[in-house]
């Protein structure tokens, strides 16, 4: 049976219009028809903000979880079913704030699973509060004086150990489209961080603001598996902001090296409670 | 004459206090008898004063005693510390080489037991096999049963014929040099194979037999082992464990897990549990099935990290913002602890739900003789599944009188599987609308109606119409039991009744139970009453009184017994 557009049609959205979240959308749609992944393949989890909601405007099977948690839940499910394509989605206040400890750790175990964040650089849900990634000095309701340093992910994720990282713009549709492609064929935790203006909250970093920065990392130059390379690219914020594939690199899943999956994924095994018997003898 | 004896075994974390204690309570359950045993530790590794207990009986037990009849003193701080508990007859084996400045008593017998362990097996580090050499020759005990028992501890020929060696030496040496006149005989008395198992054994063998496949935890005392035993036969039974990040992400990935399909669980103490509410309200809105085992132990805060509380019922009652039904389980023993164990599966998965089990310290690192569990007796119910119907209509969140939808799991068949921390409808996606709300909240709720009719009614041990009863929740059971054994043996009017299974709550037995007596007192680990609360809240009845005790030390019957006797209910 062949995927269509029409496979990935999920229920209207309730975004603001003109918000980076439906080029995001669309990307992801278009790349899991480019695959061929029907949606009953797939797991999509996600956190709480507008990025949360995505899975509900798409189709797929759908865990929506607490704030800042895709990450963890994402795992328990792809632990007990290798089997599923697993792809977890959050804003940057929910993965980079939140969820900041399950980022780190879950980068540095390598789960085999693709996370797609949203960073608007601001908080949408609640109302235009300061994010993790807000440029420093940006005035919001809560940061008066103006935010402070910004986190980086893309160096973060590079540190912790991520096997794929990647960065995207809401604005570049067909191009993000590519990256979410690689980071889902890519064997091993792959962080997509997602340039995503805010229509509503962020009146900074606009879609302007960023089509005059951002450019494509392309041609062999660049090798993403160099990491000390891929660090010093990721320092690049300001005037010009690269988007693609930062840093990649073959390692071994956390799935793969969990040796009792060999035997297949555990939500297909037996419950066999008479087997115990020979436990109770250790005990007499 | 019936034996009841009481071995204590003290020293500094690090001396092997725990080795001969376990080794001790193994030797004399292979003899027939009952064991029950207990240590208790500080939160250090090296030094400080740590205790293990052994109580050696030819009847079933279920607690600790607090008199010793012999003490094995590593150190000079446990023949200071508890020579007080020394009964009128008990003896003190102590190493008069190592420790010194003791003052003489006719209840010494000191033993060279680092030297005994040089001359026979090489090493100092054998002192603790002589050690419980001369501990076994003291109560003449045939020494052929503790030589199998401890050539099954050390595994390997060459250490376990050193150790006993050692043993050998030191069960000689007694022989030979006691001229005291302590002569209790404790000759084995059958070869009944019981287990000797502790809580979090139990436990753990409860979710391998009720076919736990993913376990996600982080390290806390008194619940650590669970993982620990779990990650040990992870291979063989088909099971993941991982140590997570923090404990929040434990819960989240067990939810996750519980979602994907299989039966998953995770297990903390009170601290933990604090991170995970969140994570419980999760499991409870999108109907996910886990179970969560809160060892309790001393709070608030890190409080005492290595004793004994029961001060996190209401927490658990309670547990994360918003209502959504939940079940409760409070092991009092060993073998509820299994059963329970593999019941709070069943209810997680036939009711669709978050199941906490509720142990402490106390019965977490106690040890005690169990009949074998009969695993014949037991099933598994893995509950409503998605088998019928088309496949685009399925509905993860469905409507029912019972409450409970079908269950389908991704990509076991392709359903789509959506569910929402969010209120959702039927479908599982999230809505804003006050009647599906409404509707959704009724559905969850509902299963409360069935789950109370899964409820174990609590019964009454001792004799019925009894003038007083005594009440009480989890680990605190066998210590209840025997007060009521003890006092009725003396022709006070008392009785028992212990309560298991917590939530949803059995209100109706238990306010029968308690029009029949004068006085209803309740006893818990802890310093406000609130199994009192909750019995008071859920029958409308207030108990008489309360036995508390706070101290992060575990009742004996002897606590309670001088507790009910300054309330005159003795």
């Amino acid at each position: 049976m062949k995927v269509t557009a029409a496979d990935y049609i999920g229920i209207t959205p309730a975004w603001c219009p003109g918000c980076g979240n439906f080029g995001i959308l669309k990307a992801l749609n278009q790349a899991l028809v480019e695959l061929e992944i029907e949606p009953y393949q797939i797991l999509l989890v996600s956190g709480i903000g507008q990025a949360g909601k995505l899975p509900h405007y798409t189709r797929g099977n759908v865990l929506n979880v607490l704030h800042g948690r895709p990450l963890p839940a994402a795992i328990g499910a792809k632990i007990v079913n290798p089997e599923l394509v697993v792809i977890a989605v959050g804003g940057d206040g929910d993965g980079y704030g939140e969820g900041g400890n399950h980022f780190i750790h879950s980068a540095r175990r390598n789960h085999d699973i693709t996370y797609l964040v949203h960073n608007n650089q601001v908080y949408g849900l609640t109302k235009g509060q300061a994010s993790p990634t807000s440029d420093q000095g940006f005035v919001t309701k809560t940061s008066l004086e103006g935010a402070c340093i910004p986190f980086n992910p893309v160096a973060m994720a590079i540190a912790a150990g991520a096997t794929f990282v990647a960065r995207g713009f809401a604005g570049d549709v067909s191009h993000l489209s590519d990256l979410i492609k690689a980071g889902i064929k890519h064997k091993g935790f792959a962080l997509i961080d997602i340039l995503q203006p805010c229509v509503s909250f962020n009146h900074k970093n606009t879609y302007s603001w960023y089509q005059e920065r951002v450019y494509k990392i392309e041609g062999n130059a660049y090798d993403p598996a160099d990491r000390l390379a891929a660090f010093d690219k990721s320092q690049e914020w300001g005037e010009r902001i690269p988007l693609g594939v930062i840093y990649q690199k073959e390692a071994l899943t956390f799935e793969e090296q969990l040796s009792v999956l060999s035997k297949g994924p555990l939500v297909k095994r037996e419950i066999e409670s008479q087997k115990a018997e020979a436990l109770l003898d250790e005990f007499l | 004459m019936a034996i009841d004896f009481n071995f204590m075994i003290g020293g500094e974390a690090g001396q092997g206090v725990q080795s001969i204690g376990f080794l001790l309570a193994k030797a004399f359950a292979r003899g027939g008898y009952h064991i029950f045993a207990d240590q208790d530790y500080e939160s250090r590794v090296r030094g400080g004063h740590n205790f293990y207990r052994v109580r050696v009986k030819d009847s079933v037990i279920g607690a600790i005693a607090e008199r010793v009849d012999m003490l094995i003193a590593l150190d000079n701080g446990s023949i200071e510390l508890h020579r007080g508990e020394l009964t009128k007859d008990g003896v003190i084996v102590f190493d008069g080489e190592e420790v010194k400045d003791v003052n003489a008593s006719e209840n010494l017998f000191s033993v060279p037991l680092n030297k005994l362990a040089e001359e026979s097996a090489g090493h100092k580090i054998m002192a603790n096999s002589v050690a419980l050499g001369v501990a076994l020759s003291l109560v003449n005990y045939d020494f052929r049963v503790a030589e199998n028992v401890l050539r099954v501890y050390f595994g390997s020929e060459e250490i376990g014929d050193r150790n006993v060696k050692a043993a050998k030496a030191g069960y000689d040496y007694t022989r030979q040099n006691f001229k005291g006149d302590f002569e209790p005989n404790l000759k084995p008395i059958g070869d009944d194979k019981r287990m000797l198992l502790n809580g979090n054994e139990a436990i753990a063998l409860g979710a391998i037999a009720a076919g736990c496949k993913f376990m996600a935890a982080y390290p806390m005392t008194p619940t650590s082992s669970i993982m620990e035993y779990l990650a040990a036969k992870a291979k063989d039974f088909g099971l993941a464990v991982i140590q997570s990040e923090d404990e929040i992400a434990a819960i989240n990935m067990v939810v996750g897990a519980g979602y994907a399909g299989v039966r998953a669980m995770t297990a903390t103490s009170g601290g933990g549990f604090c991170l995970m509410v969140e994570g419980l309200g999760l499991a409870g809105i999108t109907e996910t099935p886990i179970v969560v085992i809160e060892g309790q132990r001393v709070g608030p805060a890190i409080g005492l990290p290595t004793r004994t509380e029961q001060g996190d019922l209401e927490f658990i009652l309670h547990a994360s913002h918003g209502e959504f039904p939940r079940v409760v389980l409070a092991p009092a023993t060993i073998e509820d602890a299994f059963w329970l164990t593999v019941k709070a599966f069943n209810l997680a998965e036939k009711y669709q739900l978050p199941v906490i089990i509720v142990t402490d310290q106390h019965l977490a690192s106690s040890y005690s003789t169990v009949d074998r569990f009969d695993l014949s007796k037991l099933t598994i119910d893995r509950g409503l599944l998605f088998s019928e119907g088309k496949v685009a209509d399925y509905r993860r969140h469905l409507i029912t009188d019972s409450g409970i939808s079908p269950r389908a799991f991704p990509l076991q068949g392709k359903a789509l599987v959506v569910t929402d921390a969010d209120e959702h409808d039927e479908e599982g996606h999230m809505i804003e609308d006050a009647e599906t709300r409404t509707r959704m909240m009724q559905k969850r709720m509902r299963k409360l109606v069935g789950l109370k009719g899964e409820i174990n009614v609590p019964e009454v041990y001792g004799s019925e119409g009894a003038k007083t009863t005594l009440i009480g929740w989890g680990s605190t059971g066998g210590a209840i039991r025997e007060t009521v054994d003890i006092l009725s043996r003396q022709g006070v009017s008392v009785n028992s009744v212990h309560l298991t299974e917590l939530w949803p709550f059995p209100a109706e037995a238990m306010a029968g139970i308690m029009d029949k007596a004068q006085n209803n007192y309740v006893i818990e680990n802890n310093a406000t009453g609130q199994l009192a609360h909750l019995i008071r809240a859920e029958t409308g009845k207030k108990a008489n009184g309360n036995i508390l005790k706070y101290d992060g030390r575990p009742f004996t019957p002897e606590y309670i017994i001088a507790e009910m006797r300054k309330e005159k209910l003795v």
